[in-house]
C-alpha cells in the first residue's frame, strides 16, 4: 500500500514536470499509413515531412515544435484511433493526419468534434473530405484526387487518340475521385468509360481481374497503389498484357517507379496526371529534390520524393510558416493560428498553393509520361502544366453539384 | 464410389449433372446467349484456372499444418508465421544468389529447423495440453510478427520470378472463335501452372508417402493411437519432430512460391492462417485429401466471387465454413 502510494506520487510530479516542459514546446502529431497496402507511401511521407523539418527547422519564436509520429494502415478506423490515441494520451495540440483518402474523410469528422484544435491534412486526397460539410479547422493543402486527374482526359483524347478506356482501381474514396477527375474530362472531350473494375484495398490476386480486362478498347486505367499495385504490374506482367496503359497519381509516381523487379516496366510510356511530375525543371522544385536527396542515404530514400513526400513537405511547410506569422500563439484556442493557416499562400515545391474558402488547395496540376532515364530508372516527365486548378475543376459550382459525389458509377460518362 | 451412388442416387445425379455441365463450360465454345449472361467465356475459364492455381498454395500451406495437426493433435497458430519466414528467407537467398530453385531449398531447411525448434523447445513441455498451446502459439505468432516487421521493415517484397517462367503460355481451351471462324485460344501465365503442378506432386508424393512406406505407417499408426505406437518401441518423438519439420518446410515452400506470383509484407501471416484454417475445417482437420480439396473449393469460390460478385467476395469463403460447419463439422473428408 505504501509502497503503491510512492510510486503514485513519483508518478504525478512526474507528470507535472512534463508539463512544465511542454509550455515551451507545440506538440504536434502526426500519421501516417506505415502499415498494410500503403507502407510505402507512409514511409515516404515521413521522409517528406523530414526534410521540411531539415530545411524550415524546428523553431518557432522562442518555442520548439515537438512531434509524435502515430502509425494508420488506410482504415479510416485506424487513423481515428491515431489521432485520439495522440490527442488524448500524447496531448498534442495540432495534428498533421491523415495519408489516405478514407482516412481524411473520417479524421475531418473527428475534427468536429475537437473544434478548438488544429487539423492539417498531411495527404489524403478523397474530394468529400473538404467538399461535403467541411469541418472549420481542417486545412488541406494538397490538390483532391479529381485536381490531380485535370489534363489527363484531354491529353489522352486529343494526343494519343485513345477514344475508349476502362478503368481498374480501389474500391475507396480517394480512386473513386481520381477515376471522376478523369471521367469528366474524358468523357467530356467525347471518349468513352466502357467498364469500371474496382478491387478492395489489399488484393493479392489480380489474376482474375486481370482476365476480365476488356481487350476492345485503347487503353486501360490504372487507379492502383503501394502493395495493390506492385501486385497487379507483376501479374499482368506473368499473364502476357499488352495494352497502353494510364495511371492515377499515386499508380505513376517514385513509390511504384522505383520497385524492385522488372515488371514495372510494363508502365514506360504510360500516360499519367499528379500534383507533381519528377523531371520538372522549376527551380524551387528542383530545390526541394535535391533537399530530399540529401536528407538520407540513397539506399533509405526514392530516387525522387513521390507525391506523398511532397505533400507532407507542403503541409508540414504551411504549418511552420503559419505557427511563425503568429508567432506560436495558440491561445483563445488556435484561433489566429487558424486565420493565418487559410490566408497562407504557399510556394510549395510543386508550385503555388493557395485554399479557397472550404480550406481546399488551388494548385497546380501536371500531365506526365514515363520515360527510362537510360540506366534503368523510371521517371515521370513533364507534358503539360496546368496552373490555378480549383476543387470544382473550373465547372460553375452549380453545375459541379448536380454530378454528385465521387462513387462506383459517378460520374456517368457525358458531357456535363 | 459406387456405394455412395447406390446410398444417395438424387445427390449422385445432381452431381454427375453438375460435373458435366462443368465440362460442358470449360471446353464448349459458348454461344452468344450464355455469353451475354454470365460474361466472355475467357474471364470464365480464368476464374477457374486461377481459383485451382490458388488452391494449390493453399494447400501447401495448409497440408503442413492438417499433417501437424493429424499427427500431434497441436494447433500451431504460428503457421502462418512459418508461411511468411519461408517467404522473407526465399527473398533474401534469391536476391543474393539469384536462383530462384536455391530459394526454394534453403527456405524448405531454414523454415523446417524452425519447426524443429518449436517442437523441442515448446510443443514437448505441453503434449496434450490444447488450450496452452493455442495460448502460446498465438503469443508466438504475435513476437514473430514483431521480429519480422524489425528485420525486414513494412516493405512488399517479391521473389523475382525465373525468366523462363515469365510470360503466358497458349493452353488448348478454345475461348472463342474469330469471325474468321479461326479459334482463339487460352493465353495462361506459365508461373502458375508450374506452381500448380509443383504442388500436385507435392500432394502425391506426401499421400505415397503416408501410405506406401514404412514412415508412413509409422505416422498413420500415430495418428491412431500415440501410446500403443511408442509401447511397441517406436520413437515417437523423432517422429514427432520430423513430420513438425516436414509441416513447417511446406510452409516455408508456400512462402517462397506465395511471394513469386503474389507478394510477401507484413499480415500475410495472419492470412494465410486464417487461410489455412478455414481449408482445414472445411476438407477435415488432419485430413491431407481433405486439405486439397478445401483448398481448391477455397480457391475456386475465391476467384469466381471476385469475378461474378465482386462486393460479396470476401464472404464467400466464410459461408462456405458456416455451411460445412453446420451440416458437416468434422470437414468434408474427416474420416471420423
Amino acid at each position: 500500500m505504501l509502497k503503491g502510494s510512492v510510486g503514485l506520487i513519483a508518478l504525478g510530479s512526474l507528470l507535472l514536470s512534463g508539463a512544465a516542459v511542454a509550455q515551451e514546446k507545440i506538440k504536434v502529431g502526426v500519421t501516417a499509413t506505415l502499415e498494410g497496402t500503403y507502407t510505402v507511401l507512409g514511409e515516404d511521407g515521413i521522409r517528406g515531412f523530414q526534410t521540411a523539418l531539415n530545411t524550415l527547422g524546428k523553431k518557432v519564436g522562442d518555442k520548439e515544435l515537438e512531434f509524435v509520429i502515430a502509425s494508420t494502415d488506410a482504415t479510416p478506423d485506424s487513423a481515428v484511433r491515431a489521432v485520439r490515441k495522440l490527442i488524448e494520451q500524447d496531448k498534442v495540440q495540432i495534428l498533421l493526419s491523415p495519408l489516405s483518402g478514407d482516412e481524411g474523410i473520417a479524421v475531418k469528422n473527428f475534427a468536429k468534434t475537437r473544434p478548438e484544435l488544429t487539423f492539417i491534412n498531411a495527404a489524403s486526397g478523397a474530394q468529400e473530405t473538404t467538399y461535403v460539410d467541411p469541418a472549420p479547422n481542417f486545412f488541406r493543402y494538397n490538390m483532391d484526387g479529381a485536381q490531380w486527374q485535370t489534363g489527363l482526359g484531354k491529353y489522352a483524347y486529343d494526343t494519343k487518340g485513345y477514344r475508349k478506356i476502362a478503368t481498374v482501381g480501389e474500391d475507396y474514396s480517394f480512386i473513386y475521385t481520381q477515376v471522376f477527375g478523369l471521367v469528366l474530362e474524358f468523357c467530356g472531350a467525347g471518349g468513352q468509360v466502357t467498364n469500371r473494375q474496382w478491387v478492395p484495398l489489399g488484393t493479392k490476386d489480380f489474376a482474375s481481374v486481370i482476365a476480365a480486362l476488356p481487350d476492345d478498347v485503347d487503353a486501360i486505367y490504372l487507379g492502383l497503389g503501394g502493395a495493390d499495385a506492385v501486385n497487379f504490374l507483376n501479374q499482368y506482367q506473368q499473364a502476357g498484357g499488352k495494352a497502353h496503359l494510364m495511371g492515377g497519381s499515386i499508380m505513376i509516381d517514385q513509390t511504384i517507379l522505383s520497385s524492385k523487379g522488372s515488371a514495372k516496366n510494363a508502365l514506360i510510356g504510360t500516360i499519367a496526371a499528379s500534383g507533381q511530375a519528377d523531371t520538372w525543371e522549376d527551380p524551387g522544385w528542383q530545390k526541394f529534390v535535391k533537399a530530399y536527396q540529401d536528407s538520407f542515404p540513397p539506399n533509405k530514400r526514392f530516387p525522387s520524393p513521390s507525391l506523398l513526400a511532397t505533400n507532407y513537405y507542403g503541409s508540414t511547410m504551411a504549418l511552420i510558416l503559419a505557427l511563425r506569422q503568429v508567432n506560436g500563439d495558440l491561445s483563445n484556442n488556435q484561433a489566429k493560428l487558424k486565420e493565418a493557416l487559410a490566408k497562407i499562400e504557399l510556394d510549395a515545391p510543386n508550385g503555388k498553393i493557395k485554399l479557397d474558402s472550404n480550406r481546399q488547395a488551388i494548385g497546380t496540376n501536371f500531365v506526365t509520361e514515363v520515360v527510362d532515364d537510360g540506366k534503368g530508372a523510371l521517371f515521370s516527365k513533364v507534358v503539360k502544366v496546368i496552373p490555378n486548378v480549383n476543387q470544382t475543376l473550373g465547372y460553375d459550382p452549380a453545375v459541379f453539384a448536380k454530378i454528385g459525389l465521387p462513387s462506383r458509377t459517378v460520374p456517368e460518362c457525358k458531357k456535363y | 464410389m459406387a456405394r455412395f451412388i447406390e446410398r444417395h442416387p438424387a445427390w449422385a445425379l445432381i452431381a454427375i449433372i453438375a460435373v458435366a455441365l462443368l465440362l460442358w463450360l470449360v471446353f464448349a465454345v459458348w454461344p452468344p446467349g450464355l455469353e451475354q449472361a454470365i460474361g466472355r467465356k475467357r474471364v470464365f475459364l480464368n476464374a477457374i484456372f486461377n481459383g485451382i492455381t490458388l488452391g494449390g498454395l493453399y494447400f501447401l500451406v495448409a497440408s503442413g499444418f492438417t499433417l501437424i495437426f493429424g499427427l500431434m493433435r497441436n494447433v500451431n497458430l504460428a503457421h502462418g508465421s512459418l508461411y511468411l519466414f519461408g517467404g522473407y528467407v526465399g527473398y533474401a537467398i534469391s536476391a543474393w544468389t539469384g536462383s530462384w530453385i536455391l530459394s526454394f531449398v534453403i527456405a524448405f531447411l531454414a523454415v523446417a529447423l524452425v519447426g524443429v525448434l518449436l517442437q523441442i523447445l515448446v510443443f514437448r513441455r505441453m503434449e496434450g495440453q490444447d488450450l496452452r498451446q493455442t495460448m502460446v502459439t498465438i503469443g508466438l505468432a504475435i513476437v514473430f510478427a514483431d521480429l519480422m516487421l524489425w528485420v525486414f521493415g513494412g516493405d512488399f517484397y517479391q521473389i523475382q520470378t525465373p525468366s523462363w517462367l515469365v510470360g503466358p503460355v497458349q493452353l488448348p481451351f478454345i475461348t472463342a472463335v474469330k469471325s474468321s471462324g479461326e479459334p482463339v485460344y487460352l493465353q495462361y501465365p506459365m508461373v502458375r501452372l508450374a506452381i500448380f503442378v509443383a504442388s500436385v506432386i507435392i500432394g502425391i508424393a506426401m499421400w505415397l508417402a503416408l501410405n506406401r512406406t514404412r514412415i508412413g505407417m509409422i505416422v498413420r499408426a500415430g495418428v491412431d493411437d500415440r501410446d500403443i505406437l511408442a509401447a511397441t518401441g517406436v520413437q515417437i518423438q523423432v517422429v514427432f519432430v520430423l513430420v513438425f519439420a516436414l509441416g513447417a518446410g511446406l510452409a516455408g515452400i508456400a512462402g517462397v512460391v506465395g511471394g513469386t506470383f503474389q507478394s510477401i509484407s507484413p499480415g500475410e501471416d495472419t492470412r494465410f492462417l486464417l487461410a489455412s484454417l478455414v481449408v482445414v475445417i472445411v476438407g477435415g482437420m488432419g485430413s491431407i485429401p481433405g486439405a486439397a480439396l478445401g483448398a481448391v473449393i477455397i480457391g475456386l469460390a475465391e476467384q469466381l466471387g471476385s469475378v461474378y460478385i465482386p462486393t460479396y467476395a470476401i464472404v464467400v469463403t466464410f459461408l462456405i465454413m458456416v455451411l460445412v460447419l453446420a451440416l458437416r463439422p468434422q470437414g468434408l473428408l474427416a474420416r471420423r
